[in-house]
């Protein structure tokens, strides 16, 4: 769905994209991570179109961006960096003239296509009001209806759920699953780990311009080969597992061991109470913070580390 | 095409900026017409705004006087406006990146705010006439008009109109519309130089205030020079230069040469700072 080659991206001095080779599979709920400054925004507008890239390669939908982007960008919906619109007019019109403005929005069904769009994201019952007087949690979700009226085959979002309150969050993430299911590719960037998590199926890892990790979720999730157990009796359970355990917090236990069922097996064998058991997994937020660096919104004394655009 | 066009004078028809604008465009010569019918005090020829001297004697020159009394800063801040605001306006609200990637093609987008902004123009200005020539009537009657046999005009100054005396052929009601319709496009092509310096300005900058104060100085930087005997030999190629050349159009004969030579350096102007826009914004990094 994305293709990038040694995608590159200078501003002057600064390297702000670096030889990243992005791979988005149709179907894929991508995870696009990294710290602010990384690069993320960067490349976002380089797949739309918006900025053009120093060097590299970029293919979307198997069409090279962003020669051919007539005929590509009518079927990708995007929420760059916040929502827009203008403030003096209501969100209906808002949706009316973006879609009008664009090619190939069909006038005939645009009507329908603006109320489709703004009950998907839960603003079906919006008023005339101007968009100025909308909350944060109003103007995100008018921005995602904008991003959804040509039912688009991939949708690029940055940030998508930023502002929302955790209801909003939830319902952003059920309707981004339920398009995907209808075959909606989603690539998203975010810094809300949580929210890559519980949505993504594969995630890229950009630092200092750098695509430093790309791979499934549930790889990078996989076991670490240790498994947590939790006791009411830990100094018995300790015992038991003499020499196999590696950390004891409170009553947990964090136990080196290839088959978690054997180790089961022993401490029920030997009447140990267990409360939780199961294998321990990498966590996302692990992960990334071990393969990047400070953002760019850190400046520490020294200047360890120049702001990247 | 047509579709963007349409947005964007539909974001024009309800942008109340455009209403305002308009509304004092249109109202500051009803003011002088009021001030003038009043007190038939009209400012002696040679002084004031060209033609309003002779308004008095007739309602139906005062468009033309109206335009006269608006064109040196009123209708060039107010294209000014509209013009810089047109891309730069865009980036500052953070929709440039979702008009282009939705997609609206760079030219088109700039295509559609530069009809836009002719549109604008041509309004104001037909409009200011219109008002003004209702306002004229009312206040002033509407017997044939007199006008001026003098001189060409020269630059920026207006006395050789105003000067000579209003002994000149009468006008009928259908040569004094030829003649304000002449002017009118006149007008129109002159602001719409402003209009492209403006338009071009807006591509580089992402601030709509900082691109229409550019062209304002650019403008003020070619009225100092238009005065100024030392830059005589850039004279003819300012963009004010040959501003209030529309002024011939009221003489009788209509004297071309001024109002040619106008025309032929608001094209060379428009045509420049277009392409200049266009060049630009269609290679520019969206960031904003």
């Amino acid at each position: 769905m994305i293709v990038t080659r040694s995608l590159t991206k200078r501003y002057g001095p600064v390297l702000a994209v670096d030889q990243v080779d992005l791979d988005v599979r149709e179907g894929d709920r991508y995870g696009f991570l990294g710290p602010n400054g990384s690069g993320k925004t960067t490349l976002v507008r380089m797949l739309l179109g918006l900025v053009y890239a120093t060097s590299g390669e970029i293919e979307v939908m198997g069409r090279p961006m962003p020669r051919r982007c007539a005929e590509v960008l009518p079927q990708i919906g995007a929420l760059v960096e916040g929502p827009s619109s203008y403030g003096h007019l209501s969100g209906r019109t808002n949706l009316a003239l973006i879609d009008a403005a664009g090619r190939a929005g069909a006038r005939r069904t645009r009507r329908a296509r603006i109320a489709e769009a703004l009950e998907r994201v839960g603003l079906s019952g919006v008023d005339n009001r101007p968009v100025k007087h909308y909350s944060l949690g109003m103007r995100q979700r008018l921005g995602l209806a904008a991003a959804l009226l040509r039912a688009p085959r991939l949708l690029i979002l940055d940030e998508p759920t930023n502002g929302l309150d955790p209801r909003g969050i939830r319902e952003v993430r059920d309707l981004l699953s339920e398009l995907n299911k209808a075959g909606t590719t989603v690539f998203m960037s975010s810094h809300q780990l949580t929210e890559v998590d519980q949505l993504c199926t594969r995630v890229g890892v950009i630092d200092q311009g750098r695509l430093v990790v790309q791979e499934e979720l549930e790889v990078l999730r996989g076991p670490t080969g240790r498994v947590m157990v939790r006791s009411p009796d830990v100094d018995r359970a300790v015992a038991v597992l003499d020499g196999r355990v590696e950390r004891v917090e409170g009553d947990m236990l964090l136990v080196e061991a290839a088959d978690p069922a054997a180790v089961n097996l022993r401490l029920i064998a030997a009447g140990v109470r267990v409360s939780e058991f199961g294998p321990e997994r990498r966590s996302l937020e692990d992960l990334v913070l071990a393969v990047t660096g400070a953002g760019s919104d850190r400046i520490e004394k020294g200047g360890d580390r120049g702001d990247q655009g | 095409m047509t579709a963007v066009i349409r947005v964007e004078l539909v974001k024009l028809v309800r942008r109340p900026r455009s209403w305002v604008s308009l509304a004092l465009l249109c109202g500051l010569p009803v003011v002088v017409a009021v001030f003038v019918a009043v007190t038939h005090l009209a400012p002696p020829p040679g002084q004031g705004p060209a033609l309003l001297s002779a308004v008095l004697s007739s309602g139906s020159l005062y468009p033309a006087a109206a335009l006269a009394i608006v064109l040196p800063i009123f209708l060039p801040v107010a294209v000014a406006v509209v013009a810089g605001d047109s891309i730069a306006g865009e980036a500052g609200a953070g929709m440039l990146r979702y008009l282009v990637a939705r997609p609206v093609g760079r030219a088109r987008l700039l295509g559609a705010k530069l009809i836009a902004l002719v549109v604008y123009v041509l309004v104001a200005v037909v409009l200011v006439a219109a008002t003004a020539y209702v306002t004229g009537t009312l206040l002033f009657g509407s017997q044939p008009a007199t006008v001026s046999n003098g001189g060409p005009s020269g630059g920026l100054s207006t006395s050789s109109v105003a000067a000579t005396s209003l002994s000149g052929g009468g006008l009928t009601p259908a040569e004094v519309l030829i003649r304000t319709a002449g002017a009118i496009a006149f007008i129109g092509v002159s602001m719409l130089g402003v209009g492209a310096i403006a338009l071009f300005l807006s591509t580089v900058t992402d601030s709509a205030l900082g691109a229409a104060l550019g062209a304002l100085a650019a403008l003020i930087t070619s009225e100092v020079l238009v005065t100024l005997g030392a830059a005589a030999s850039v004279n003819p190629y300012l963009p004010t230069r040959y501003w209030l050349a529309w002024v011939d159009f009221f003489r009788q004969p209509i004297l071309w040469r001024n109002i040619d030579r106008g025309f032929a350096v608001q094209a060379v102007y428009v045509a420049v700072f277009l392409g200049a826009a266009w060049a630009h914004f269609a290679t520019k990094d969206i960031t904003s």
